[in-house]
């Protein structure tokens, strides 16, 4: 449901630094640990951009994957939830990546 | 659509003090620059999604500091029990902690009516369709709140254990409460919003004996999701452990307080 207000952030944002230009395709940056679904924010994009000079735009979004870090080993490794384990076994992993939230680039149309 | 608040047209949030509704105006906000960029260029933005409710939410901590503010952002599933907790402990602490209440609804000022029957003021934000509090409405309601330098700000989120966890609010900590007759395993369930806040209150503790709830591990999940949060357990209904909590907001408002002088 914050997909909503998420993608009308984008919008605003991206709108205010288009200008007049029309965007062709828009990149955005969305860690898969960053609680935010990129197929709900593709289809809120859509429905927030009508009206707009980003309208109709390709919407790009790169997912990079979860890191985390050992808070008593210190390895880093891949994360794919928040709740993963260490190899050591130790818990509650320091996320280190995969929660970006992040308006990449724009190219015009 | 309007960005700030989240809502789609006509059903805006609205701040009501008193059954008056403020409006904030942000609607208003076209901006057409009137430059253009050259057909099939990049232009590299690298800016944050959520820059601009950082910002405001900066501008609110800032405003919380000057004043020597206590403000915690309550976030829970509906129906966990924050708004009895906060009736007990305006009743219990009020008379020494000066507290003050924004509410945070999709729809009704009931909960703002409790409050106020409780013995403190308290603003009532009706998100409309929102699903959460963002900087700017906690802002409006702090102007028709107008709380004590030195006072506690109580922000009770809108019931939802999703979408609040990535709105920061300017506040001062995160306190999320879970009930003992929703399952222990909520912090696995809802991971992000047990990660973002600093506390962990179980509230409903006196119903334990008849739920198949374990305090051990409820604790075990949420510090798998985040090993430094605090956790308390209590009932707001028979007052077990709430002394706890009592010394944890003296102990904070103190620091804040002696932080801003």
């Amino acid at each position: 449901m914050h997909e909503l207000s998420i993608a009308q952030s984008i919008v605003e944002a991206v709108c205010e630094r288009a200008g007049d230009s029309r965007v062709r395709r828009l990149t955005l940056v969305v860690g898969r640990l960053a609680a935010v679904l990129p197929d709900a924010l593709r289809f809120c994009f859509e429905v927030c951009a009508e009206g707009t000079v980003l309208a109709g735009a390709e919407l790009y979004i790169v997912e990079p994957a979860g890191r985390g870090r050992c808070r008593d080993c210190g390895r880093e490794q891949g994360m794919n939830s928040l709740y993963d384990l260490c190899a050591c076994g130790a818990a509650g992993l320091e996320c280190v990546g995969g929660a970006e939230l992040l308006i990449k680039e724009m190219e015009i149309a | 659509m309007c960005t700030t608040c989240g809502c789609s047209g006509t059903s805006e949030a609205a701040v009501l003090d008193s059954g008056h509704s403020h409006d904030g105006g942000h609607h208003a906000h076209v901006h057409q620059h009137g430059h253009e960029h050259a057909p099939g260029a990049v232009v590299s933005l690298e800016q944050q999604i959520l820059a601009k409710n950082s910002l405001l939410a900066e501008r609110n901590r800032g405003w919380f500091a000057g004043r020597g503010i206590l403000a915690l952002n309550l976030v829970s599933s509906p129906g966990a029990g924050k708004t009895t907790l906060l009736e007990r402990t305006i009743r219990e602490l009020g008379p020494t902690l000066p507290i003050g209440v924004v509410e945070g609804d999709q729809a009704t000022e009931t909960d703002a009516a409790r409050i106020r029957a409780a013995g403190c003021e308290a603003v009532q934000i009706n998100t409309g369709t929102g699903c959460h509090l963002d900087a700017d409405m906690v802002r409006r309601g702090l102007a028709a709140l107008k709380p004590a330098p030195g006072s506690v700000v109580m922000i009770e989120n809108v019931g939802n254990l999703v979408c609040p966890a990535l709105f920061d609010l300017g506040e001062h900590a995160k306190v999320v409460m879970l009930s003992v007759t929703e399952g222990d395993d909520k912090p696995l369930k809802y991971p992000h919003m047990f990660r973002a806040a600093q506390l962990m209150v179980v509230t409903k503790s006196d119903l334990l004996p008849y739920v198949d709830f374990s305090i051990e591990r409820c604790l075990g999940h949420a510090r798998a999701v985040n090993r430094p949060i605090r956790t308390f357990v209590l009932s707001a209904a028979t007052g077990e452990g709430v002394a706890a909590w009592y010394d944890w907001l003296t102990t904070e408002r103190a620091a804040v307080l002696e932080a801003s002088a």
